[in-house]
């Protein structure tokens, strides 16, 4: 809503505060002031001319010379290029040293070999928006509509000296679309009085009723309808102080009639509509919802199809509006209109709201009724509308209205204790204070003991609870004013959950093993969706993407980052360690909710370790990354219970790609992107690895216990094992882990070896073996008998030879 | 033989005198300390004295010796430390290359902001409360008093999978399924992070997907005195000691009342700058106190039971905090961008 601060005078004394102080008042106790517009900012020698002469330009088809009286000395003369500049008009000149918006200079110049001694304006020009022009001057100067004095100030003439507070209303406080409204809202926080506008009316000798009739047969959705009417009407330009107001408030000027209408909405926050009463083609109104597949061409020519959820106004027999959003063509007020039929309504919020949806059409009154108007200014908008036109369109008003009213207005009557105010806002406020701010907001009140019963004006519709009291209270009151204080009572221990606790470990850990922490996007595409998938499962998809690329929910990150890989590849990065935790979104019965797990990812490429002078450089690998994986098992307490399994994974290397099992379940994978998705992607060697962090957090593991730090030595027997090429370390090492029995510790691999000094299809594993207990000093025999167990286990299971 | 013992000894002291390594010191250590130096071999010599000399010449005998020995024994020290600084010297190195790098990653900004948020809360005992990011209608929006056909639905148009069910539009839902567990018992103090989704294009100040950080306090005798208070810590933690709070009224259909914070703003001090609007003071969250309807719904006690509410976005937060300017930089994650974020204040 913009605000004239000039207009709001004529209902609220706002002398000694000036827009800024004013704005500051108003955001501090309730809406926000979003801006304060000043409209004359950087303009000035802008005066009234009068166009004494004009003839084409010698030189140039279209230019104008003229001659412009400016009201100090000779006349002077100015080139225009404006189509519509004639002999006659008065126009705004901008004088030689005049200033402009954008600190546009006027100076004397020669167009085309002519002199010019200023400029005259369009409204344009002047900084008005395009949009607010009137039809009539949007390709050219402005002309003023009536008498005005050679030499006064423009600027002033045209309300430019005002400025515009634009107020960002939230959905409650729609009171405050109408100058009327905000007027009330100023007058209670300054504590001052509302001017309201008291129509006079003199109606003729002639009755409303004569000449039309009113019928609702949907009182429901329209409680309440008025309709005056108003003969002898000369359509033409609304006077200039109207215009600069509509345009004030964002609203273009057309003519006299529907300047008015708009002007009231404006002022009362009424939505009316004028119908060219001889275009009617009937004497009756009669509003119904409109039956299925009927149709109506609106004001902006489109033809509409309806359905019974809209409300229309009929002849009779056909639309001749669609309610509250739009006037039918066939009705519209015209040049030649002389006999207006005048309707202010009362209509409730869903029928127009689901009208302007459907039909794409928002309009300041449809957005008024969503809203909900106040019920007690439809008649009093109607009067005043009556009022203008008869001042400023040559109307006869004719006597008294015709109405069909339904409706019921109860104010709301709200009580509170003074306790309860207190209580909720944590002050001491005294009941006279309540009464004072009560007062201000010109609400009724009655005061019994401690509690305060209070009588909520039509126009407040928000205000139906007591803690809406309690907000009034409180903002007309000040929140600065409140204490500061902490929450008493019982309270909560503070901690994370064991969960919340383990993922910032593993945050922490990947970030320590090297690992930038990347946030992507849930939606996604189709064909990401269920890449990498664990669970492939049909993704969930949103009944109206804004786009294909963001229209269903990810099943698997790794699409993601892999996306921020390539990012950061194009952009001479090399190098890149990412992962990311975050949801995955499984899809379950139709209208239940999906799953939604929690995974980890990670994505390396480039170099993973690198110093340069010192000629060091490790590219990323698969052990690299297990490796990473490895000690986050470990640091989770799970080594020895995740078992990486050779796998096949789509869009994954078939040869260098583990499947990764939580006590024999799966939970995961790791390995090397395809070479074939690599290259679609334009990535270079890229190892990755995706897992239910859920699975990895929720484990259960035996708590931590203290185990006594050796104090007898170990023994160490190393040996190398030929097998066959196929035999996997892993499967060796739990043959010898199973077979060492208890004294055997630690079991690691040191050596790897295929090649030339072996039988073809074989290789060399050697293991390095520590036998230990805790009890004593090891003899050479007791490892000897445990390690032969494991050379006669890991020759029968495995086929394995010693290496001589 | 007295005269030769201080030849001898001249000698010897002359000949390491001259040493210039370790070995001719070891040489000069075996000719006249050996078994067959000319010590020795004077000694051999004392049976032709008589009794009397005899000790005599024994014990200067000796004590060329020990001079001798003492004197080696010097030589060598200074040598050996000599030798010693040679060597270090000789391993000098540039102290100025640089190091091996030990490689390191980040938190993404936006965590780092949850994680000081959470972490401050949790030292006022709130405990984290998370959710499912597909919501149903009801938690996101009944649940919250934004019935079906609400106007204020319209402030956050959302992405639907089903009438029913939609991508959450705020981390709220989780307020009214922590109360509903709690069965309308007991105090509730939660911090509810999390992803939230809006139907937006994504430009420099709007993002499809963007995280929120709710609290959510419930209790007997909670006042709105407790809500500034407490959003005065958090602001003052947060932002600076030295930050100003102020709540300005404003609407969100589950609080009632409901306020805006502004702090102080830290370019201008207040006075007024271009990144404040010249207001002296930024808005950072929104805030009220629990409504009615949203108490009963999920089973409290309106009459007994009152709380307060608080919801922030952490981009926003990041946005001030860092001077991060453009939101799409959360989700790009150009490897640039995030590791900006290591250093810790
Ligand atoms: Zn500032």
């Amino acid at each position: 809503m913009f605000v004239s601060y000039k207009w709001l005078q004529e209902y609220v004394d706002l002398s000694g505060i000036t827009a800024p102080e004013l704005a500051d008042k108003i955001t501090k106790s309730g809406i926000e002031v979003e801006g304060v517009e000043i409209l004359n900012e950087g303009m000035k020698g802008l005066v009234v001319g009068h166009v004494l002469e004009r003839e084409q330009h010698p030189n140039a088809d279209k230019l104008n010379k003229c001659l412009v009286d400016v009201g100090e000395g000779e006349p002077v003369q100015i080139i225009c290029g404006a189509p519509n500049v004639d002999k006659g008009q008065h126009v705004i000149v901008a004088k030689v040293g005049a200033v402009l918006p954008g600190n546009f200079k006027i100076k004397k110049a020669k167009l085309r070999g002519e002199e010019s001694n200023g400029m005259i304006c369009s409204l344009q020009e002047l900084g008005v928006e395009s949009k607010l022009v009137a039809k009539e001057f949007s390709e050219g100067i402005f002309v003023f509509p009536n008498e005005v004095t050679v030499g006064d100030d423009a600027l002033e003439l045209l309300s430019r000296d005002d400025q515009i507070l634009e107020l960002g209303l939230t959905p409650n406080r729609a009171d405050c679309l109408s100058m009327l409204g905000v007027a009330y809202e100023v007058a209670a926080i300054l504590g001052k009085e509302v001017k309201l506008p008291k129509p006079e009316v003199s109606a003729i000798n002639e009755s409303a009723s004569d000449y039309i009739s009113v019928t609702v047969d949907a009182p429901e959705d329209n409680p309440l309808y008025v309709a005056k009417v108003i003969k002898n009407v000369k359509v033409g330009p609304s006077p200039l102080w109207m215009q600069t107001r509509l345009m004030a408030a964002g609203v273009r000027p057309h003519n006299n009639v529907v300047d008015i209408t708009n002007y009231i909405l404006m002022e009362y926050g009424q939505p009316l509509h004028a119908f060219d009463y001889d275009r009617l083609g009937s004497k009756e109104i009669v509003v119904r919802r409109a039956q299925q597949g009927e149709t109506i061409t609106t004001l902006d020519d489109a033809k509409r199809t309806l359905t019974t959820e809209h409300l229309v106004i009929t002849n009779g027999k056909e639309p001749v509006a669609l309610a509250g959003v739009m006037g039918g063509a066939n009705s519209e007020v015209e040049t030649g209109t002389t006999t207006v039929l005048l309707e202010s309504a009362y209509f409730v919020g869903a029928p127009i709201r689901k009208a302007s949806k459907d039909h794409g059409l928002r309009s300041e009154a449809s957005a008024r009724y969503e809203k909900g108007v106040d019920p007690n200014r439809v008649r009093a908008a109607a009067e005043r509308a009556a009022e203008l036109l008869a001042l400023y369109a040559n109307g006869e008003v004719l006597e008294g209205s015709v109405e069909a009213d339904a409706l019921k207005v109860e104010p709301a009557v709200v009580s509170i204790t003074l306790d309860k105010i207190n209580g909720v806002l944590g002050t001491e406020i005294s009941m006279d204070e309540v009464q004072n701010i009560f007062a201000r907001l010109q609400f009724v009140t009655k005061v019994e003991g401690n509690e305060i019963t209070v009588t909520v004006p039509t126009r407040r519709g928000d205000i139906t609870i007591e803690e809406d009291l309690v907000e009034e209270v409180g903002r007309i009151y000040g929140y600065d004013y409140i204490p500061k204080t902490l929450p008493k009572g019982a309270s909560t221990p503070g901690k994370l959950s064991d969960y919340q606790k383990k993922r910032r470990i593993v945050r922490r850990y990947l970030e320590s093993a090297g690992l930038f922490q990347a946030v992507t996007y849930s939606l996604t595409n189709e064909t990401k969706a269920t890449q990498f998938a664990l669970d492939k499962r049909e993704p969930v998809k949103l009944a109206m993407p804004m786009s294909e690329d963001r229209s269903v929910l990810r099943l698997s990150i790794l699409p993601q980052l892999l996306e921020v890989v390539k990012y950061n590849s194009a952009r001479q990065n090399d190098s890149i360690a990412l992962y990311e935790t975050g949801a995955v979104f499984l899809s379950t019965e139709q209208d239940k909710l999906p799953e939604e797990k929690e995974h980890l990812a990670a994505a390396i490429t480039g170099l993973w370790q690198q110093h340069p002078w010192q000629g060091e450089k490790k590219a990323v690998d698969y052990y690299v990354l297990k490796g990473v994986l490895e000690g986050l098992l470990a640091r989770l307490g799970l080594t020895g219970r995740v078992e990486f399994r050779q796998a096949t994974v789509d869009g994954m290397h078939p040869g260098r790609t583990a499947n990764l099992h939580l006590d024999n379940e799966k939970i995961g994978f790791v390995g090397q992107i395809h070479p074939n998705v690599q290259k679609e992607l334009d990535l270079k060697e890229t190892y990755v690895f995706e897992l239910s962090l859920k699975a990895l957090l929720e484990a259960e593991i035996a708590p931590l216990q203290y185990e006594s730090i050796p104090r007898y030595p170990s023994i160490t027997r190393d040996i190398a094992l030929v097998v066959n090429k196929e035999v996997v370390a892993g499967q060796l090492s739990d043959i010898i882990t199973k077979a060492g029995g208890n004294l055997l510790r630690e079991v690691s691999v040191f050596d790897l070896y295929e090649g030339d000094r072996l039988e073809e299809g074989k290789k060399s594993i050697a293991f390095s073996l520590r036998y230990f207990d805790p009890e004593k000093t090891l003899t050479d025999e007791e490892v000897t008998k445990a390690h032969e167990k494991v050379l006669d286990a890991v020759k029968e299971q495995a086929g394995a030879v010693l290496r001589g | 033989m007295e005269q030769r013992l201080v030849e001898l000894q001249q000698e010897a002291l002359e000949g390491i005198k001259k040493a210039t390594d370790l070995k001719e010191i070891n040489d000069i250590r075996v000719s006249y300390l050996g078994k067959k130096g000319p010590i020795t071999e004077v000694l051999k010599g004392m049976g032709k004295l008589s009794a009397e000399e005899r000790p005599k010449m024994g014990a200067l005998a000796n004590e060329v010796r020990d001079v001798i020995a003492k004197a080696i024994e010097e030589k060598q020290a200074v040598m050996e430390e000599e030798e010693v600084a040679k060597k270090l010297a000789s391993e000098t190195i540039d102290v100025t290359l640089p190091g091996r790098p030990v490689k390191t990653g980040n938190h993404h900004p936006l965590t780092r902001i949850i994680e000081e948020i959470e972490d401050l809360f949790i030292g006022m005992g709130y405990t984290i409360a998370e959710g499912p990011e597909v919501e149903s209608d009801y938690y996101n929006f009944e649940a919250l008093n934004l019935p079906k056909g609400h106007p204020a639905r319209d402030m956050q148009d959302s992405f639907y999978i089903t009438e029913e069910i939609l991508l959450r539009t705020h981390t709220s839902p989780m307020q009214a399924r922590t109360m509903e567990k709690k069965e309308g018992k007991g105090p509730i103090r939660i911090i509810c992070p999390g992803k939230v989704y809006r139907r937006d294009n994504d430009d420099a100040t709007h993002s499809h997907q963007f995280m929120q950080i709710e609290g959510l306090v419930v209790g007997e005798n909670i006042q709105m005195s407790d809500l500034k208070g407490t959003l005065d810590v958090f602001a003052k933690k947060m932002f600076g000691e030295d930050r100003e709070i102020r709540l300005r009224p404003s609407f969100f259909p589950f609080t009632e009342p409901s306020v805006e914070m502004d702090i102080s703003c830290k370019i201008c001090n207040g006075k007024g700058c271009s990144v404040c609007k010249g207001t002296g003071w930024i808005e950072i969250l929104g805030a009220g106190m629990v409504h009615p309807n949203v108490l009963e719904m999920a089973g409290y006690d309106s009459k007994k039971y009152t709380g307060f509410a608080f919801g922030m976005g952490p981009e926003r937060i990041a946005m001030l905090k860092y001077g991060v300017d453009d939101i799409r930089h959360y989700y790009t994650n150009d490897v640039r961008f995030l590791k900006q974020f290591s250093i810790h204040e």
